[in-house]
């Protein structure tokens, strides 16, 4: 097992310069994971992916295979691969970096997993915001078209397939993959109740695999390696490598691909730590939706399984660190502000409770909280976890509670105090002098 | 403005493009706001007839989705994050100077049709942070003064080239490129920065690398 130092696979070779064209995918190896598959039974494909104990990459962490396995076979239905490259969660910004420097690797992984699905249409739903990864991803497919991998009878297999790069137009909601379905299918982007689940009625109500850009990445280095050289890779239960964004108050915020289980502290150490040689104040392990941690859980390995035992999750694995300079007030209030905006307004908890957390939380931020409002607040997220129509009002009533287990005296603070007066904001820029630190 | 027949012509091919016609519609409202720099309501009946629904239908879509407009744009489309990580890593204090220097707030364009200016949420660059769009193209690691100076070079209609992505074109010229992606400019400019490369770099020159992990049954 492999769970420590740093392991560039998928972004082993995002220094050459060409890498994001098909000759120079080509030139390091590309394509040949698909020229193994295409010579497998699509079962063995699943049972593959079922093996390696690849998990999802978007945040859920939901076993790639099993989800592949859920899709019935011989129905008479067309099936539908659709990519989720929707990627909005604050602090999660690895599926752009891929797209746009690695573009192929995401192609040769739709065109496998297509085959093992038998879909004969793939859709990658990219957010509107980001033209240049759009650009990157339409050039490879187009390419790959010309090169016989997309189209019809691809490799002389009888398989044909149809990839769309479809372009989304700012929905954070879009992320989750039942709203991403009804965007794509031309309505609002508003959840649907499950079940039944995309698997069996996804796109068109046809049978539907929804998979992350770094999920499908994966793909064509498991077909082509082998499953015993993924499971190298990482823990039991979450076998592999992750690519990792570190962001925040780091020296050297970046792209650090490494196997699941490295800990944050050696994550930092490669981030050449925390600026000005400072502390951790705190640090959420994948996108603002999952729990915060501080500077006692940086020992904590960076899986599935254990970052679950430690109260929070995974998520989408790009951690965002925050030094001493920060207001846990205002970053919290920062971040339901944002998810009130992006609620869909489909469900009365979401819609109303993001409306009346926030409106609170602001009270804090300009000092005037209230004693009991701390506990007001506790209620409001409680009536919204569990009770909302989808992840996005769980994901709302999430930063509070973590930011009120680890640092109450600042909202206590709070209810005489402005965060600015707690905090300088100006201290907490990343072009602010040392003098105001 | 008025949709040209050419317009029409395009819509239709976008709708040719899904197994569904309907499930153009986000693509087809980027192109109407690439010809109207808005999404007009000439715009939304023309989306309507092609796809044989109702305008209200329509504008149900155009006013969910952040990106569509309900007036124009003008030239330049500016975007500040101000989500957590950006705005308190500095992004606060880049839309405060940009909103000084072109006089307008939230979602609001110019006297001059110049520029529009947005507080964004994430726009999965946290690494670079604090980030701006310009046209939605990225312009990373700002400052107040920098991003004031992109603004100001814009204004003079000298030529600003993405961090990572092509010189900026405009507002109208990203939306197309949101409905037709292959506009002959993906080999413009950087995609691949220092920040994205950092974590490589240093596993080589640390001697870490899984190229020498066996393949197969280890």
């Amino acid at each position: 097992m492999i769970t420590t130092g740093l392991t560039p696979i998928i972004t082993e070779h995002w220094d050459k310069p060409d890498l994001y064209t098909i000759e120079g995918y080509r030139r390091v190896g590309g394509y040949q994971g698909l020229a193994t598959a295409m010579k497998m039974d699509p079962d063995a494909i699943i049972g593959q992916i079922k093996d390696s104990g690849l998990r999802g990459r978007g945040g859920a962490g939901f076993p790639t295979g099993m989800k592949w396995g859920f899709v019935p076979q011989n129905d008479g239905k067309p099936h539908y691969l659709v990519v989720n490259a929707d990627e909005s969660e604050p602090g999660a910004c690895k599926d752009i970096p891929i797209m746009l420097a690695n573009p192929h690797a995401l192609v040769e992984g739709v065109i496998i997993t297509s085959y093992a699905i038998r879909a004969s249409h793939a859709f990658i739903y990219i957010r509107g915001e980001v033209p240049h990864a759009i650009r990157k991803v339409a050039n490879a497919v187009a390419e790959a078209r010309a090169a016989g991998l997309i189209g019809d009878n691809i490799l002389g297999s009888g398989f044909s397939l149809d990839v769309v790069v479809h372009s989304g137009a700012g929905a954070y909601i879009c992320g989750e993959e039942t709203a991403l379905l009804d965007s794509l299918e031309g309505y609002r982007g508003q959840p649907r109740l499950k079940p039944p689940f995309p698997a069996v009625a996804g796109l068109y109500a046809s049978p539907t695999v929804i998979n992350n850009v770094e999920t499908i990445a994966n793909i064509p280095y498991i077909l082509d390696r082998g499953v015993p050289w993924f499971r190298q890779f990482g823990t039991e239960k979450s076998p592999g490598f992750k690519v990792f964004a570190i962001s925040g108050h780091v020296v050297h915020p970046g792209i650090y691909e490494a196997p699941l289980g490295i800990t944050m502290r050696e994550l930092l150490e490669y981030a050449g730590g925390i600026r000005g040689g400072g502390e951790v104040k705190f640090w959420l392990p994948g996108g603002s939706s999952v729990p915060m941690l501080t500077a006692e859980h940086l020992d904590i390995p960076l899986t599935y399984e254990d970052m679950a035992a430690a109260g929070t999750m995974l998520g989408t694995g790009t951690p965002m660190l925050f030094d001493n300079t920060v207001s846990v007030v205002k970053a919290v209030t920062r971040w339901l502000d944002f998810y009130k905006h992006e609620s869909c307004g489909k469900c009365t908890p979401c819609r109303e409770g993001t409306y009346w957390i926030t409106g609170v939380l602001e009270k804090f931020e300009h000092g005037r909280g209230t004693a009991a409002e701390v506990d007001t607040l506790v209620n409001l997220c409680s009536q919204i976890a569990g009770r909302s129509f989808c992840a996005l009002g769980d994901a709302a009533a999430t930063p509070y509670p973590a930011a009120l287990k680890y640092f109450r005296a600042e909202f206590e603070a709070a209810t005489s105090t402005s965060a600015d007066e707690q905090f300088n904001p100006v201290a907490s820029y990343v072009f602010a002098e040392a003098a105001t630190r | 403005m008025t949709i040209s027949a050419e317009t029409r012509d395009q819509l239709r091919e976008l709708a040719a493009r899904y197994p569904k016609s309907r499930s153009a519609l986000l693509p087809m409202l980027h192109l109407v706001q690439s010809v109207d720099d808005e999404v007009t309501s000439e715009g939304i009946n023309v989306c309507a007839e092609i796809l044989g629904i109702t305008s209200a239908e329509v504008t149900a879509v155009a006013t969910f989705y952040t990106m569509y407009k309900r007036k124009p744009v003008g030239k330049h489309h500016i975007g500040v994050c101000t989500n957590t990580l950006c705005g308190l890593l500095g992004g606060d204090a880049v839309y405060s100077a940009l909103s000084e220097r072109l006089g307008i707030g939230h979602n609001e364009p110019s006297a001059d049709g110049q520029f529009w200016l947005e507080h964004i949420e994430c726009q999965a660059a946290c690494t670079h942070a604090p980030v701006m769009t310009v046209d939605w193209e990225y312009m990373d690691d700002v400052t107040p003064a920098s991003a004031v100076a992109v603004v100001d070079r814009l204004a003079r209609g000298e030529q600003v080239e993405s961090t990572r992505g092509p010189v900026i074109r405009d507002f109208q010229a990203t939306e197309h490129t949101l409905a037709f992606p292959l506009d002959g400019l993906v080999n413009d400019g950087v995609a691949v920065d220092a920040k994205m490369l950092v974590g490589l770099r240093l596993a080589n020159e640390r001697g870490m690398s899984a190229a020498s992990i066996p393949a197969g049954d280890a």
